[in-house]
């Protein structure tokens, strides 16, 4: 019986090709011991993106590197780091990619430039069609 | 008719053209570290291997510039570009290894079979030294200067046209 769980254990135990026999990081998926700082953690995690697997943030994917990221974030968090510090150190290293919150910079100043313009294009339309007919 | 009629249909054409234009364009989805250009965060990974000592981020402050190899036993491209590191390695290039994610046996595996172009490989588990550095998978490669600069990345494997290319770069960080 022991050797039929054994030989079971060992089919089991197979690991996957492409992802790597190492166990996943400690805080991947545990969640912190103070719930207070578990929730700053995950409402940071929402606004990560993962690096490997790009239209997911590192909270929603099960990609090692995820699994990574969000340790990385939990110990930081754990360790009394701000959220918007941890979001720094992720961005000085991969860029505004890594952000789901979009900053303002020299290639996304259009998307928040170009709405209020087309507003107030709209707006100046309809006040002069209204002026008109009135 | 006035010609401000067409204004919007020009608009909107125009528009659709960027559109499809983009589209057609190849999507380039690599991720550039940023950290290219600034200095090696401090690190110390113990050895992923018994053939070979860990790695000290200090250990790239001095001597010629070298390679900082991202890998893995696990990855397929890293056998791709293994006969490519031992080119470099011929050529005098000093390349440190750090394996992600890795247990000691399959690296010993791993290098046993593909050769081993490493003089240190850092065992990174918990790919904190990947993340450090703004990497975003495996294989990817650095050029680090005497002075613990980054100053170049490649991303994915090493081809044999990139050999030269790296070497070039080698020899600008020397300078």
């Amino acid at each position: 019986m022991r050797d039929l769980l054994a030989l079971l254990a060992i089919v089991l135990a197979v690991p996957l090709a492409a992802q790597g026999s190492a166990p996943p990081a400690p805080y991947a998926y545990r969640q912190l011991d103070d719930p207070d700082q578990e929730a700053v953690a995950r409402e940071l995690m929402h606004t990560l993106r993962c690096i490997r697997c790009q239209s997911q943030s590192i909270a929603d994917s099960d990609a090692p590197m995820a699994g990574d990221m969000r340790h990385q974030v939990r110990i930081r968090i754990a360790a009394g780091e701000e959220p918007e510090a941890v979001r720094r150190w992720l961005m000085a290293r991969y860029g505004d990619y890594v952000s789901y919150e979009p900053v303002m910079s020299a290639t996304t100043w259009p998307l928040f430039a170009i709405p209020p313009i087309l507003a107030l294009l709209a707006g100046l339309i309809v006040w002069r069609r209204l002026r008109r007919r009135a | 008719m006035s010609w401000r009629l067409w204004l919007p249909f020009l608009l909107f054409f125009g528009f659709a053209g960027l559109a499809a234009y983009q589209l057609s364009q190849p999507k380039d989805d690599t991720i550039k570290s940023t950290m290219v250009g600034k200095e090696l965060p401090y690190f110390t990974l113990p050895p992923a291997s018994l053939e070979r000592p860990g790695v000290d981020s200090r250990y790239f402050y001095e001597g010629e510039p070298k390679l900082l190899n991202i890998w893995a036993s696990w990855c397929l491209p890293c056998i791709a570009e293994a006969a490519q590191l031992e080119q470099l390695k011929d050529e005098g290039v000093e390349i440190v290894g750090v394996a992600i994610r890795d247990e000691p046996t399959d690296v010993m595996r791993f290098l046993t079979q593909h050769g081993n172009p490493y003089t240190r490989i850092g065992r990174d588990d918990l790919s904190e030294v990947q993340l450090a550095i703004g990497s975003s998978g495996v294989p990817e490669t650095f050029v680090i200067d005497g002075k613990g600069v980054i100053t170049y990345q490649h991303v994915g494997d090493i081809r044999h046209e990139h050999v030269p290319m790296l070497l070039e770069e080698l020899r600008k960080a020397g300078r």
